[in-house]
C-alpha cells in the first residue's frame, strides 16, 4: 500500500524524472540530428502534459514532508503545459545549438524543484525545492555561450537568487529557534507575534518578494530579461515565478494565517510601490524583453493584489490569472522569440511597420499585447478584474481605484507597440519571417487559450470549487 | 531549559551575517562576493546548530537543516565559478564594474 501511494502521489515527478533519464541516454547514444532530438522531446512534454489530466489521489508522503491535493495537480499542470508551450516555440533557436540536450536537462531539472516546491510540507523540502529551481536557471540563461550580455545575466541571477535565499534561511533560522519546528501544519500553533519572529516573517517575505522580482527586489529583473535567451526569459517570468507565487500564497494563507494583519500590510505597500515603478519603467523601454520583463512587473502588482484579499478568492483569482498571463505572456514572448532566432531583432524600431510582411505574427503579439493590458473582450481583462474584486473584499478601494488608474498608464506603452508594428512607417520593414509547425502550434495554443480562457466560466468554476477546501 | 553560551553564539552568527552582507556590496571582485555569500550561509548554519543543541536538543532537525545548506552551497558555488569562468572568456576580467553592459 505504502509502495503504491508512493508511486501515485509522486506520478507527477516521476514523469519528469523519467523524461531527464531518456534525455541523458539520448545523449550517452550515438550523435542525432538536432530536429530529430527535439521531435522526441516536443513528443515527450506533450505526453507529459496529457497524463497530467489522469486523476489523482491526494495525500502525503515522506511524513508530511510532500503533500499534494487537486489544487496542487492543477497548477503543476499549469507548469506542464507551460514548459510544452516554451519548449515548441524555441524550437527555431534550438535547431541550430549545440547543446540542446543539455538545454532541456537544466529546465526540466529546474521544473522538477518547482514541483517539489508547489508540494512541499516542511520548510526543508521547501528549501531544497526553491534552490533546486534556481541554480539550474542560473546556468540555463548563460546558454549564449558566446553572447557577453548572457553571462552577465546569468552572473547577476546567480549572485541575486544567492543573495535572496540567504535573507530566506536566516528566516526560516529563527522561525525554527522561536517555533521549535519545521512543519508547516505545525508552524501556526506556536506563533505568538514576538519581535523575533515578526523580524523572521519579514525576511521570509523579502526572500520571496526577491524571486518574484516586487518592486524593491526587481533589479535584477529586467537585465536579465534581456541577457538570457528568449526561452530562458519565458521559462523566467511565467513559470518560475508562477510556481513561487504558488507557494508563497499556499504558506501566507495556510502557515502564517495568525500574522494575518502584518502581512496584509507588506502585501498593500509591495503592490503599489511595484504597480507604479513597473508602469514608469516600462514606459522608457526600447528593447523588446526588457519591456516586457517591466510589464511583468507591474502584473506582479496586480496579483499581489489580489493575494491581500480574502483567502479564497485570492486563492481562485491567483490561479485563473495565472492561466491567462500564462497565455498572454508566452504568446508575446513566442513572436519574439522567434524574430529574434531568425533576425536578431529586439528592439522596438525594427518592428515599425512589421504588419507588413508578417500579419500572422502581428496579430498574435497584438492579441497578447491586448491580453496583457486587460482589454475587455480578452481574458487579461477577466482576470484583472477578478484579482481587483479579490484583493476589494477588505473594503480598501482607494487601493483598486490606484490599480485601475495604473491600468490606464499600462496601455499606453502596450498601445505604443500596437502602434509600431500597424501604423508607424518604416522604410526598410523586416523581411517576411517562415513560421515553423511547432512555433505555430504553440502561437494557436495561446491565442486560443487567451480567448477560450474568457469565455468558457467552466475553468474559473472548477478552479474555485477546488480553493473551497483550502 | 539552559540556554546555556546561545546568546553570544546569536550574536557571533548576526555579526557574521552583516559582515557577508556588507562584503557582498561593496566587493568588486566576482570570487570575492561569492566568498562573502558563503559567509552569510554559513552564519545561518551557525544558528540552526546552537538553536539545535541549546532550545531543542531532542530532535535534529536543525543539525540536517544545515548539512543540506551545506551541499546546497556548494551547488552553488559550483554554478557561480562555472558562470564566472565563463564571463572571464569573454570579457577578460572578472571585475563586476566590467560586466554592465546592461543598465536601465
Amino acid at each position: 500500500m505504502m509502495i503504491n501511494n508512493f508511486f501515485i502521489l509522486l506520478r507527477q515527478e516521476l514523469l519528469i524524472s523519467a523524461i531527464i533519464f531518456i534525455l541523458l541516454f539520448i545523449k550517452l547514444g550515438k550523435d542525432r540530428s538536432n530536429e530529430s532530438i527535439l521531435h522526441v522531446i516536443n513528443l515527450l512534454l506533450c505526453l507529459n502534459f496529457a497524463a497530467g489530466f489522469i486523476p489523482m489521489l491526494e495525500g502525503e508522503l515522506f511524513n508530511s514532508m510532500f503533500a499534494t491535493s487537486k489544487l496542487v495537480v492543477l497548477e503543476k499542470n499549469i507548469l506542464n503545459l507551460t514548459i510544452w508551450i516554451i519548449s515548441m516555440q524555441s524550437y527555431a533557436w534550438l535547431k541550430t545549438h549545440q547543446h540542446v540536450i543539455e538545454f532541456y536537462i537544466l529546465l526540466l531539472t529546474s521544473l522538477l524543484g518547482m514541483f517539489f516546491l508547489i508540494s512541499s510540507g516542511n520548510l526543508l523540502m521547501f528549501y531544497l525545492g526553491l534552490e533546486m529551481s534556481t541554480i539550474p536557471l542560473a546556468a540555463a540563461a548563460n546558454f549564449d555561450l558566446t553572447k557577453r550580455q548572457s553571462s552577465e545575466a546569468a552572473f547577476k541571477l546567480i549572485i541575486s537568487s544567492a543573495f535572496s535565499s540567504s535573507l530566506l534561511l536566516l528566516g526560516i533560522s529563527f522561525i525554527y529557534g522561536s517555533t521549535s519546528t519545521l512543519i508547516f501544519s505545525e508552524i501556526p500553533m506556536h506563533l505568538i507575534y514576538s519581535p523575533l519572529q515578526i523580524f523572521a516573517f519579514i525576511l521570509l517575505v523579502s526572500g520571496f518578494a526577491f524571486k518574484i522580482s516586487a518592486v524593491p527586489f526587481h533589479l535584477w529583473t529586467a537585465d536579465v530579461y534581456e541577457g538570457a535567451p528568449v526561452a530562458v526569459t519565458a521559462f523566467l517570468s511565467v513559470v518560475s515565478k508562477a510556481a513561487v507565487l504558488f507557494t508563497f500564497t499556499a504558506l501566507l494563507y495556510k502557515v502564517f494565517t495568525p500574522m494575518a494583519s502584518i502581512w496584509y500590510a507588506i502585501l498593500i505597500l509591495l503592490s503599489l510601490a511595484t504597480i507604479l515603478i513597473g508602469n514608469l519603467f516600462a514606459l522608457r523601454q526600447d528593447n523588446l524583453k526588457r519591456f516586457l520583463a517591466f510589464s511583468s512587473i507591474a502584473q506582479l502588482g496586480f496579483i499581489l493584489i489580489g493575494i491581500s484579499g480574502s483567502s479564497q478568492q485570492g486563492f481562485s483569482s491567483l490561479v485563473y490569472f495565472i492561466i491567462i498571463y500564462v497565455f498572454s505572456n508566452l504568446a508575446a514572448f513566442g513572436v519574439i522569440s522567434l524574430v529574434s532566432a531568425v533576425t536578431g531583432k529586439e528592439n522596438m524600431n525594427d518592428f515599425k511597420g512589421f504588419y507588413k510582411n508578417n500579419p500572422i505574427l502581428s496579430w498574435v503579439l497584438t492579441i497578447a499585447l491586448f491580453s496583457l493590458a486587460g482589454v475587455p473582450p480578452t481574458a487579461g481583462f477577466f482576470g484583472k478584474l477578478f484579482l481587483l474584486m479579490a484583493g476589494a473584499a477588505n473594503g480598501n478601494y482607494w487601493i483598486i481605484a490606484f490599480a485601475a488608474l495604473n491600468m490606464v498608464i499600462s496601455f499606453y506603452y502596450y498601445l505604443k507597440v500596437v502602434k509600431a508594428i500597424f501604423m508607424d512607417e518604416n522604410e526598410a520593414p523586416m523581411q517576411t519571417i517562415a513560421i515553423p509547425t511547432y512555433p505555430k502550434v504553440a502561437m494557436l495554443i495561446c491565442v486560443a487559450g487567451i480567448i477560450l480562457t474568457s469565455f468558457v466560466t467552466f475553468i474559473y468554476d472548477y478552479i474555485q470549487s477546488l480553493s473551497i477546501s483550502l | 531549559m539552559s540556554q546555556g553560551p546561545l546568546i553570544p553564539i546569536l550574536l557571533v552568527s548576526t555579526g557574521l551575517f552583516f559582515i557577508g552582507m556588507y562584503g557582498l556590496f561593496t566587493r568588486r571582485n566576482m570570487i570575492t562576493m561569492l566568498m562573502a555569500i558563503e559567509l552569510m550561509l554559513n552564519s545561518v548554519n551557525i544558528n540552526f546548530v546552537a538553536f539545535n543543541k541549546y532550545l531543542f536538543p531532542e530532535k535534529l532537525n536543525g543539525l540536517f537543516f544545515s548539512l543540506f545548506i551545506i551541499t546546497i552551497a556548494a551547488a552553488e558555488a559550483a554554478v557561480a565559478i562555472a558562470i564566472i569562468i565563463n564571463l572571464y572568456r569573454s570579457h577578460q576580467s572578472i571585475d563586476v564594474d566590467d560586466a554592465t553592459e546592461m543598465k536601465y
